[in-house]
């Protein structure tokens, strides 16, 4: 247990951080070396323990002796070598301050390289610093490291140098490979929560509820109607929340929950909606990131259409133009308001050009413009390349 | 007293069809003088046919049940009752909050038979013991100026960034005029004018769009078509309908504020 404790006294260097800013190497190191504090204590008095049994074992002393000096060496090679980490990141942020640059954590000081002089001073300092403090803890006089000719001196400063090495490669390892599981979560979580924003936006109550409304008075009214429109609310529910989990669905199937959606629309809306479809055969069983236009024709809807008295149509379209797929959503309503920014920006929006930069790079593209003939309205134009839309991973 | 005659506003027609066979069974002496299917008809159809009642659906195109209200609000004439509101919507935290504040009559879609029972009853007790005139539309007004103020109906929307200059375009040139040389703005159809002292521009947005990206406190909405300059008004004139005539510095014209905005006049 003490040499838990003396291995914690090290944890904590001796220049505590400054409170800085979340983004200097300074703060990342010391985030990482508190991170890993606890495993890596576990791991040095194993190793530690290790070296004193394997010494034990070669020269037949006792133990308890061994066991000092190799936790002593053990405790200096580790603090010099964090210390020195720490002090290289410190170092780093000063000299970025110094020339006016912004802080920044993803330099040379708080990456991976940054370890390497901190290994090297502790290899060189801390076999004598541990000697010193073993032979004064046991009262034993052990032979000056400078004397190489010393066959225990060779064999002490290569089991340091060996154990240093073993152990900042160990690690190094078990810091890289949580800070990418780190990154991996993260990513994980922002899936998440996307795909709870896009549930949210199409689950929009507004929209929920006033279906519901018509539902109701249809019921009584035309009840063959009413479980049509039900069937139509069904498959629209069931895909929203399907599509949160598949990655990619055939363009017919894309083209029927559209349908489904509009339908609704239009028992809603009576004579003022028309809708218009047009998917060519050799196209239908293309995949496609699944719902990729409901949140387009939802703005046709929403932007469009309801704020127009008169109604007017809504039109989707996919057509191959060379080995692009091209779809495009448009509607004759009320059209962009002339700043033209207020669409542009809107969630639905955004989160379809996310989707396409995340899937297929810069390689797919939406526009979004009035759709400039005697009709008017707002035009969406969405284009994937063709071959990527048959496998987005590759 | 003669039979009680309502309006229906909504957009959606089964629910304007549902709502009228609601209506038919629970109160089989009201009479339904129209429905209507925008914001704009209600408004008118309202001011023509004088109706007791008034269902408005809230999001309805053209404009919504609330604006309607506003601009029946506005031109009522004195001689009648104001009919009695009742707002219709689906689903509307804020406009619902406002509803409760301000005890209006509302209803939420779908609307279930037993709370439009209630509703009715409620409506048939006030119609029967109807205040004075006078009194019933001041009650609205009140009821009008909380649900259109910021902390009405259109509480929760996101902030809009302030205008510092109007740019009026005309054909290639673009002219910039500083909010402060703004006298007034007028809603003229889909667009609006844009006065000052020397001349006036017209620039296409509408006056709802333009009027959260300007300071209340420096332009006064005194219609709902009208916003003008506090500091470029001189006098305010009130008639004994309750209009307020309000004269300008620097322009010649008069303007006109409504009932709704009359209270914004008055003596330190």
């Amino acid at each position: 247990m003490t040499h838990r404790n003396t291995h914690k006294v090290h944890t904590p260097p001796a220049d505590p951080p400054e409170p800085q800013g979340e983004g200097t190497a300074l703060a990342t190191v010391w985030l990482r070396l508190r991170q890993h504090a606890v495993r890596k204590i576990g791991f040095m008095a194993v190793l530690c323990v290790s070296i004193g049994l394997l010494l034990a074992a070669i020269d037949g002393g006792r133990l308890a002796v061994k066991l000092v000096y190799s936790f002593a060496i053990g405790l200096f090679c580790v603090s010099i070598t964090d210390a020195g980490r720490l002090a290289l990141a410190w170092l780093s942020d000063r000299t970025r301050r110094a020339r006016g640059l912004p802080a920044s954590a993803a330099g040379f000081a708080a990456g991976w390289a940054g370890v390497l002089p901190g290994v090297l001073l502790g290899m060189v300092l801390g076999p004598p610093a541990g000697i010193t403090l073993a032979d004064w803890l046991t009262g034993n006089r052990s032979p000056s490291l400078l004397q190489f000719d010393s066959g225990a001196t060779r064999f002490t400063l290569a089991i340091s140098v060996i154990a240093t090495l073993a152990s900042m490669f160990v690690l190094s390892t078990m810091e890289r490979l949580a800070s990418a599981r780190a990154l991996a979560e993260a990513a994980q979580r922002q899936a998440a929560e996307h795909q709870l924003r896009l549930l949210q936006s199409q689950l929009e109550p507004h929209m929920l509820f006033n279906t519901l409304a018509n539902l109701r008075v249809l019921i009584t009214l035309d009840p063959p109607r009413a479980q049509a429109m039900l069937d139509r609310l069904i498959a629209f529910l069931r895909a929203t929340l399907q599509a949160s989990r598949t990655d990619q669905h055939a363009l017919h199937v894309e083209f029927e929950r559209l349908a489904d959606y509009l339908a609704l629309m239009a028992v809603r809306m009576g004579p003022r909606l028309s809708v218009m479809f047009d998917l060519p055969e050799a196209l239908r069983t293309l995949p496609v990131p699944p719902l990729l236009l409901q949140s387009l024709v939802e703005n046709c809807i929403h932007h469009g259409l309801e704020p127009k008295v008169e109604g007017g149509r809504v039109e989707v379209r996919a057509q191959a133009v060379g080995d692009t797929l091209r779809l495009t959503v448009r509607d004759t309503g009320v059209g962009l308001p002339e700043a033209g920014a207020v669409r542009e920006g809107s969630f639905g929006i955004t989160q379809v050009r996310e989707r396409l930069a995340t899937l297929y790079g810069a390689r797919a593209g939406i526009t979004i413009t009035a759709a400039g003939d005697a009709e008017g309205g707002t035009l969406a134009v969405l284009t994937l390349p063709m071959a990527m839309a048959m496998n987005p991973t590759s | 007293m003669n039979t009680p005659s309502c309006l229906i506003a909504e957009d959606e027609p089964l629910l304007a069809a549902g709502l009228q066979a609601d209506l038919a069974a629970l109160w089989p002496t009201l009479c339904v003088l129209a429905t209507v299917g925008d914001g704009l008809s209600a408004a008118a159809q309202a001011l023509a046919l004088r109706p007791d009642l008034c269902f408005l659906d809230i999001r309805m195109p053209g404009q919504s049940g609330l604006e309607a209200a506003q601009a029946m609000a506005e031109d009522w004439p004195d001689s009648e009752p104001f009919p009695l509101l009742v707002f219709v919507t689906a689903y509307d935290q804020y406009a619902l909050q406002a509803f409760e504040a301000q005890a209006v009559d509302y209803l939420v879609k779908p609307v279930d038979r037993v709370r439009l029972a209630a509703c009715l009853s409620r409506l048939q007790a006030r119609l029967a013991d109807r205040a004075p005139k006078a009194d019933a539309m001041q009650l609205a007004l009140q009821q009008l100026r909380a649900l259109l103020g910021p902390a009405g109906v259109t509480a929760g929307a996101a902030p809009v960034p302030r205008l510092e200059v109007i740019q009026a375009q005309v054909g290639a040139v673009v002219h910039l005029v500083p909010l402060s040389e703004v006298l007034y703005f007028e809603a003229a159809d889909k667009y609006v004018r844009v006065v000052t002292a020397e001349r006036e521009h017209l620039i296409r947005q509408s006056l709802k769009e333009l009027l959260p990206q300007l300071d209340p406190q420096i332009f006064w909405q005194v219609h709902r078509g009208t916003l003008v300059q506090a500091r470029a008004i001189s006098t305010a004139r009130r008639d004994e309908s309750g209009k307020v005539y309000l004269s300008l510095r620097g322009r010649a014209e008069t303007l006109v504020a409504s009932r709704l905005y009359a209270h914004l006049f008055k003596g330190m």
